[in-house]
């Protein structure tokens, strides 16, 4: 019922807008979604519920095609982003989905954000033969075109960040003894295996192997147990609350061993600040993007494009949270996909366009890293350069690392 | 009184199998995805309805029958996904485990009273989540990834979508249940019932085996609850621990009293007010923020907490109550 109140403002300015573009003479083709005047993007995210910190993504996509809109559109066409709340709720979005492909009828999903919440809708889309493009998650499930074509991710997985790492650790550390923290859920798993692959046959270097339930208070009993193991590298596999404590642990207890840290808590705003800067020095970690609170690219185009966009669009957003950024880096990479499809706005073609990125500098990711997809590989960023935490900022380090076609 | 309800009771029912069939005529407005949302909305009904038993009709309280309706979606999933078991015999086996895991809550709530029965069934619904993610039980419920499932599929080459099966199968889980309920509530077990809720005390002295009905009353409620969960596993086609969170307790609880409690009518319109309200809501805040230009960033749960203070302020006794009123205000006006 209230679909179809939605429908009617959606449709009555579409009209508006309609009278006035002028209709050009070329090949157009058109799926669900896409118009003359319009294509409608859905997306679901988390504005409420235990993962609400997430929902400045959306809000941040959501700023996105404001501003493009405001510069005209996607060659004449408006972005009607559709953006609902799922609350982190599996159940939630597969209701939200089939509003968004069945009563919307978009173009594609873009950027549904959560392992188990796109899981709970990848056989749906791929059975509708809809887009699920960019998904907000880690999980290395997303590139697998042969059995899910109309599925794709977006950042580094983990699986491979675990593999650079393992491979680091062999080739610079004399004897390693491994200790690793293990977030005890999927995304702690993903980075587990893929580490696991990167030692081979030396998977034997793990000394110990510890795990934590997300919604623990703490984790210092954990660091003990890896202190007294003797380990001298630890492996932290921690969201950035219990990465933040396991640092200042380690420091506390006088454990000073090589540290690794996942490239998901590698803000320096919400964890070396807290673990406290002294304890934090050296830790080595992954990165693809740029941190906002990060000094050194203050004089990079791109990040000071971005900071007048943020200023623009999105006026008292706190700059320091890195989802501002990846939002921006994410939308930009989906802006482009629609460019590139020309007139040619059908399901097929957006899944064409999205495998077919060839070394595309995408804004806000770091130096030499850059977007490459093709029919086979629906992983977009696969490389990452290592980083050493120096005083206040990372410190860049090495040559990127790409694990093309893992 | 009784035959005019009744009359309309059919009414309804005979309306709800024929309205699908129509789909064919009507393609846009009966559309899969409608169907499908009224199938969340019987579903809904059904759970709201199992705790309307428990806490309509027997006076026990329960912030916490999330539990049991995630307990019916996992047996459910369960056994479809490890033993090919058909969507159709997990209901039966979903009520079966949750009457008994209700059962069992019971007997030790039998000592907590009001406040404190309402924390202990609200500690379980915190803990079952966690429950599922419990390592040793990995291999079963596949963890915090949760359980991928197919579709209830289209039986005997009928010519219907799956969303026009799985409403029918919905619909027909819940007239069995709702009818069940009602003759449940005439008989004398449902007499004793719910004297347990008026007058603990007095239904003690008049024989009642208070004890025994009210762990009993706490099995059928889960199971209800639990086969409502069970449904919603086929719908959904996927289980997660995330999906039944605390606040899917609070959703049953918001839909019991809006709906009615202490009444049947009362727990369908709760399960359907519940759905529809919590779409409409998104959709008005956007609506507000969007079309209208207006300034706000209202999010759709400030949108829903002010229609759940109106509809508490105007109709206390839910909308059921409120509905019952207004039809005796007319009446009586005449």
């Amino acid at each position: 019922m209230k679909t179809s109140r939605r429908g009617f403002v959606g449709g009555a300015s579409a009209l508006a807008v309609f009278s006035g573009t002028t209709a050009a003479f070329s090949q157009k083709k058109y799926s669900d979604g896409a118009s003359d005047t319009e294509i409608k993007i859905g997306h679901t995210g988390p504005y409420s519920g235990p993962a609400s910190s997430y929902g400045q993504i959306g809000k941040t996509l959501e700023a996105y095609w404001k501003s493009v809109n405001d510069a005209g559109g996607v060659k004449g066409r408006k972005i009607k982003f559709l953006t609902l709340d799922d609350g982190y709720n599996p159940a939630k979005i597969v209701e939200l989905t089939r509003q968004l492909v069945e009563q919307e009828k978009v173009l594609c999903l873009f950027n549904t954000l959560g392992t188990a919440n796109n899981t709970a809708i990848h056989r749906y889309m791929n059975q509708k033969k809809v887009p699920q493009l960019y998904v907000a998650t880690g999980a290395s499930k997303w590139g697998k075109p042969k059995e899910f074509p109309w599925t794709m991710g977006f950042q580094p997985d983990y699986h491979t960040e675990g593999v650079v790492y393992a491979k680091h650790i062999l080739a610079n550390v004399k004897d390693p003894k491994i200790g690793v923290l293990m977030q005890n859920d999927d995304y702690g798993k993903d980075y587990w295996e893929g580490f696991k692959e990167g030692l081979g046959k030396e998977s034997g270097k793990v000394v110990k192997h510890v795990t934590f339930e997300v919604t623990d208070p703490t984790v210092d009993s954990q660091i003990i147990q890896l202190k007294d193991s003797g380990a001298n590298v630890f492996f932290n596999i921690a969201t950035p609350k219990a990465a933040a404590q396991a640092i200042r642990k380690a420091a506390d207890i006088g454990w000073k061993p090589v540290q690794y840290l996942n490239n998901v808590s590698a803000s320096v705003g919400s964890v070396m600040k807290p673990a406290g800067l002294e304890n934090s020095q050296g830790i080595i970690t992954a990165q693809y993007l740029k941190d906002p609170t990060d000094k050194q690219w203050e004089n990079t185009d791109d990040f000071k494009a971005w900071v007048a966009w943020m200023d623009k669009w999105m006026p008292g957003a706190n700059k320091a949270d890195a989802n501002h950024v990846f939002g921006f880096a994410v939308a930009s990479l989906m802006h482009e996909t629609l460019k590139k499809c020309g007139d040619e706005l059908t399901r097929e073609n957006v899944m064409r366009q999205a495998a077919n990125f060839q070394k595309y500098k995408l804004p806000l990711l770091l130096p030499g890293i850059t977007i490459n997809t093709s029919p086979t590989d629906f992983y977009p960023i696969q490389s990452v350069q290592l980083a050493r935490f120096k005083g206040e900022s990372w410190d860049l380090f090495g040559d990127v690392m790409s694990a093309e076609g893992s | 009184m009784a035959s005019t309800s009744k009359k309309w009771v059919l009414g309804i029912v005979v309306l709800a199998f024929v309205v699908p069939l129509l789909k064919p005529i009507f393609p846009d407005a009966i559309s899969d995805y409608r169907l499908f949302l009224v199938s969340t909305m019987i579903i809904a009904s059904i759970a709201v309805l199992g705790l309307n038993l428990l806490t309509g009709f027997n006076g026990q309280f329960s912030l916490g029958h999330g539990a049991f309706y995630a307990v019916g979606a996992y047996t459910a999933a369960v056994l479809m996904d490890q033993l090919s078991v058909p969507y159709w015999a997990t209901i039966p086996a979903a009520a079966i485990v949750c009457f008994i895991v209700g059962y069992l809550f019971g007997l030790p709530a039998l000592k907590l009273e009001g406040h404190y029965l309402a924390l202990a069934t609200f500690a379980l619904a915190l803990a079952v989540p966690q429950i599922l993610k419990y390592k040793w039980l990995e291999g079963l419920t596949g963890g915090v990834q949760g359980i991928v499932l197919n579709k209830p599929e289209v039986p005997f080459g009928l010519p219907l979508s799956e969303d026009q099966w799985l409403y029918y199968f919905c619909l027909v889980v819940m007239v069995i249940l709702f009818w069940a309920a009602a003759n449940m509530l005439n008989s004398r077990s449902g007499r004793a019932m719910m004297a347990i809720r008026d007058q603990y005390m007095a239904a003690d002295t008049m024989g009642i085996d208070t004890a025994l009905y009210k762990t009993v009353t706490f099995g059928i409620s889960a199971a209800y609850t639990g086969i409502a969960g069970a449904l919603s596993a086929s719908a959904i086609a996927f289980v997660a621990p995330d999906s039944f969170n605390i606040f899917l307790s609070i959703k049953f609880l918001i839909g019991l009293v809006v709906g009615g409690i202490g009444s049947l009518t009362g727990s369908v319109i709760g399960g359907i007010f519940y759905v529809l309200v919590d779409n409409s809501a998104q959709a008005l805040s956007q609506f507000v923020k969007n079309d209208l230009g207006l300034p706000f960033d209202l999010s759709a749960y400030t949108v829903f907490g002010v229609l759940l203070i109106a509809i508490i302020y105007l109709m206390p006794m839910g909308i059921a109550g409120g509905l019952f009123m207004a039809w005796r205000k007319i009446r009586g006006a005449r």
